[in-house]
């Protein structure tokens, strides 16, 4: 999906010519409206096949607004609004921690209306962001390389099976590169936080050489064919969307614990267009009011309900705390940490 | 001028005054609670902050000669877990930034064993901070560190809006309530005072005894003077009325002397004009006589009324005593008394010297309106009420006000050719109030003349 992005910051100074895009982008796409008055700028992490849906739904309502959607990384998209003020009306992102950050630092502005006031309080912080979706991290697994044997329930039954059968698992797990991915760095963090097992699951992976990857997309395309095995903290709504596609995979939610990673949105304090970019945010909010769109995204909306039957669940708590993994001493002692486990000779 | 007026109401000052005294209590309970509220809250920020910030510099240990830190989870997730404030920190060692925000400012004053807390404005918010400074050891040497811990104010200023609401609310309910208390505390304050007016109005016009209700002690020297002055009011009513009976007194034996050597001389007279001027005189003696009698009969009636005697007699024989006792002046006129009083008992309670007063002064006035040669009927009848009645032949009271004539001093309009004092019918009323009952005055019901009952109960 990573295309060159030269090209495209060259657009983008043609269209912009005060806008240094020193920030990496993977794509941008433009949405234009029926009756186009004004353009909502909104920089996300979400592929636009997925998110694709919800603008065209929401420029079904609101006829006057254009969508300019750029798709970058989280950290590229924390780069181009805390470090280089780009102008863009909606930060839409799965990285807790980072849009955290740009709350706490005063990137963020403050919005409240109706819609926002009926999300629970895990699902917003200072009113200025906004969760919209609950995803929570799984373990997929290939029904092939699990034949004849139990799926895991818990990281402890995941340990032991991967100790006991080496021959089957060697070089077939796959999780996230922690170095480069923000959500799996977010996962592993929280990880760390919950269970002390995750250490040694880690080191456990580590020696039965686990494959690291970038995205989930890659994990479950490598499950789906057999490469792998099983893959580690994958988004399972990405998963879920998948299935039908890959009969063979199956998604398994641990009983011990379940971290939900929450997808937000932000307005930044530099937006040209704060109005509309509250109409976004309202209609994010209310996705649950809409199953179609659930269908076609696969992206889960906000539904505490559902948290409370599964007892395992654990949103991910927005707040300072998110704060503290992104210290730089304490993930440069992490990503050591993390390094020395799963590299080990 | 206005205002004086308003307040010249004792109560209306008073509930001004608790009101006012009320709304200052009130403000100053808003005040306090604020202060208190905020000064508590502060309080709670500043410990939180402070227990954040050593969990921090607990957890800096050395490592191969640089000083490292594990940033514990709780240090800032404690800060996000009372309310929904930015959060800052900043590790200082030996004067470099170890990590954290940079430009986050440090205390004016480094070096210090306690937590120093300060309130600043940073990046476009007033945070409240706390530093902690203190040695590290570190390749062998200790190496200072400062731990900065700064939090924005937003969810002290919901907490302290919040109270101040409260505290607001709670003060505006006090101070009505202690309006309601001061118009209940105003009106029972004023009650004795209430009290004692009505109890003086309700007295009778001739009562001057002493107020003696309980009273609250602010109101005895008040009722002491009303006492006092009443006092000297009856003492000097009561002198006045000596003195009148006094002078009439000494007016009559100089008058009876005066009569006794008018008749003598008349006897001894030739000239039909001389006897006349001596029969004249003799007239007006007489009636200067009666009149002093009546004035010494009007200083005993008040005299007694204040102190009404209440015995038991009977009516019917007290009326026939006095007819019997003024006949031989009615025979001077050749003027003969009717009296129709049944044979029988009517027994009464009261003052027989003062209603015998009031029947002679009645008597004595029909008598003496009456033409010569004519009858007066006295009937004495009882079914709820015992009246007495006196009818003459006289020339009635023509056009005068009937009630008017029991006034002192008051007489009838067509009474210039007689001689009278104008008192006879005031004793009469004065002898038949003090019995509850009164006096009727009216024109003859049978034939010319008037007619004047004593009513009795």
């Amino acid at each position: 999906m990573r295309f060159a992005y030269f090209a495209l910051s060259l657009f983008f100074a043609m269209l912009m010519p005060l806008r240094l895009a020193a920030f990496e982008i993977e794509d941008s796409i433009f949405y234009p409206a029926t009756d186009g008055l004004v353009t909502l700028q909104i920089i996300s992490t979400a592929d636009a096949n997925v998110f694709e849906p919800i603008i065209l739904e929401f420029q079904q309502n609101n006829p006057t607004i254009n969508i300019q959607y750029v798709i970058a990384s989280s950290t590229e998209l924390m780069k181009a609004i805390h470090e280089e003020a780009a102008v863009f009306d909606l930060a839409i992102s799965s990285a807790m921690d980072l849009q955290t950050k740009l709350a706490n630092d005063g990137f963020a502005q403050t919005y409240t209306s109706n819609a926002t006031e009926t999300l629970p309080g895990w699902a917003i912080w200072r009113d200025q962001i906004f969760a919209f979706t609950q995803e929570p991290a799984v373990l997929i697994i290939s029904d092939a390389a699990f034949a004849g044997m139990t799926p895991p329930e818990t990281r402890e039954d995941l340990i032991s099976l991967l100790r006991d059968n080496p021959e089957i698992f060697d070089g077939r797990i796959g999780t996230y590169d922690v170095r480069i991915s923000g959500a799996g760095y977010l996962f592993a963090t929280q990880d760390s936080r919950n269970s002390d097992s995750y250490w040694r699951l880690t080191e456990v992976m580590g020696r039965l050489n686990a494959q690291l990857y970038g995205g989930s997309g890659d994990m479950i395309r490598d499950v789906a064919s057999g490469e792998l095995a099983l893959a580690y903290n994958v988004v399972g709504s990405y998963a879920s969307s998948r299935l039908a596609e890959f009969p063979d995979l199956r998604i398994v939610r641990f009983s011990d614990y379940v971290n939900v990673m929450l997808r937000t949105a932000l307005i930044p304090k530099n937006a040209e267009n704060p109005v509309e970019a509250g109409l976004m945010i309202d209609f994010l909010a209310e996705l649950n009011q809409r199953p179609e769109l659930t269908e076609l995204t696969s992206l889960p909306p906000i539904n505490p309900a559902q948290l409370r039957e599964n007892s395992a669940a654990r949103p991910i708590r927005l707040g300072p705390g998110l704060l503290v993994f992104l210290d730089r001493l304490k993930k440069q002692n992490f990503l050591k940490n993390w390094v020395s486990s799963m590299e080990q000779e | 001028m206005i205002f004086g007026q308003k307040t010249n109401s004792i109560r209306r000052r008073l509930i001004v005054q608790l009101s006012l005294i009320a709304a200052i209590l009130s403000f100053a309970f808003y005040l306090i609670v604020r202060v208190v509220a905020e000064t508590a809250a502060t309080e709670t920020q500043d410990n939180i902050l402070a227990a954040s910030a050593t969990s921090i510099a607990d957890a800096l240990y050395s490592e191969r000669g640089l000083v490292n830190l594990e940033l514990p989870y709780s240090a800032l997730s404690m800060l996000g877990s009372i309310s929904q404030d930015r959060v800052f920190y900043r590790i200082i060692v030996d004067g470099e930034t170890l990590t954290g925000y940079g430009d986050l400012p440090q205390p004016a004053s480094p070096i210090a064993a306690d937590p120093v807390f300060s309130t600043f404005v940073f990046r476009g918010e007033e945070v409240r901070s706390v530093a902690i400074t203190r040695p590290v050891s570190s390749g062998g040497q200790a190496v200072n560190t400062t731990t900065i811990v700064a939090q924005t104010r937003l969810g002290l200023a919901t907490i302290s809006s919040r109270i101040s609401a409260t505290a607001a609310a709670v003060g505006f309910g006090f101070f009505l309530f202690a309006i309601g208390l001061s118009l209940l505390a105003a009106q029972s304050a004023l009650s004795p005072l209430r009290r004692m007016t009505q109890s003086i109005q309700r007295r009778g016009p001739h009562d001057l005894s002493p107020v003696k209700a309980a009273l609250p002690s602010e109101l005895v020297p008040l009722v002491g003077a009303l006492n006092n002055f009443m006092n000297r009011l009856r003492s000097s009513l009561a002198q006045s009325e000596d003195f009148v009976a006094e002078a009439a007194h000494r007016v009559r034996t100089p008058l009876a002397i005066v009569r006794t050597r008018a008749e003598i001389a008349l006897r001894g007279m030739e000239k039909p004009s001389d006897k006349k001027a001596l029969r004249e005189m003799i007239r007006a003696v007489d009636e200067s006589s009666r009149s002093a009698g009546q004035l010494l009969d009007h200083a005993m009636v008040t005299f007694r009324t204040d102190n009404l005697l209440a015995k038991n007699f009977d009516l019917g024989e007290l009326t026939r005593d006095t007819c019997e006792h003024l006949s031989p002046t009615a025979g001077l006129k050749d003027i003969s008394l009717l009296l129709e009083i049944p044979d029988k008992p009517y027994p009464f309670v009261g003052d027989p010297i003062l209603l015998q007063n009031a029947l002679r002064n009645i008597l004595d006035n029909a008598i003496k309106y009456s033409p010569a040669d004519s009858e007066i009927i006295i009937k004495l009848t009882r079914d709820k009420t015992t009246e007495i009645s006196f009818g003459d032949q006289g020339r009635g009271f023509g056009a005068a006000d009937l009630g008017g004539l029991t006034k002192r001093f008051s007489r009838g309009e067509n009474v210039a050719d007689i001689v009278g004092s104008g008192l006879g019918l005031t004793i009469a009323d004065v002898v038949a109030r003090a019995h509850q009952g009164h006096i009727l005055i009216r024109s003859n019901p049978e034939g010319s003349g008037a007619c004047v009952s004593l009513i009795l109960p």
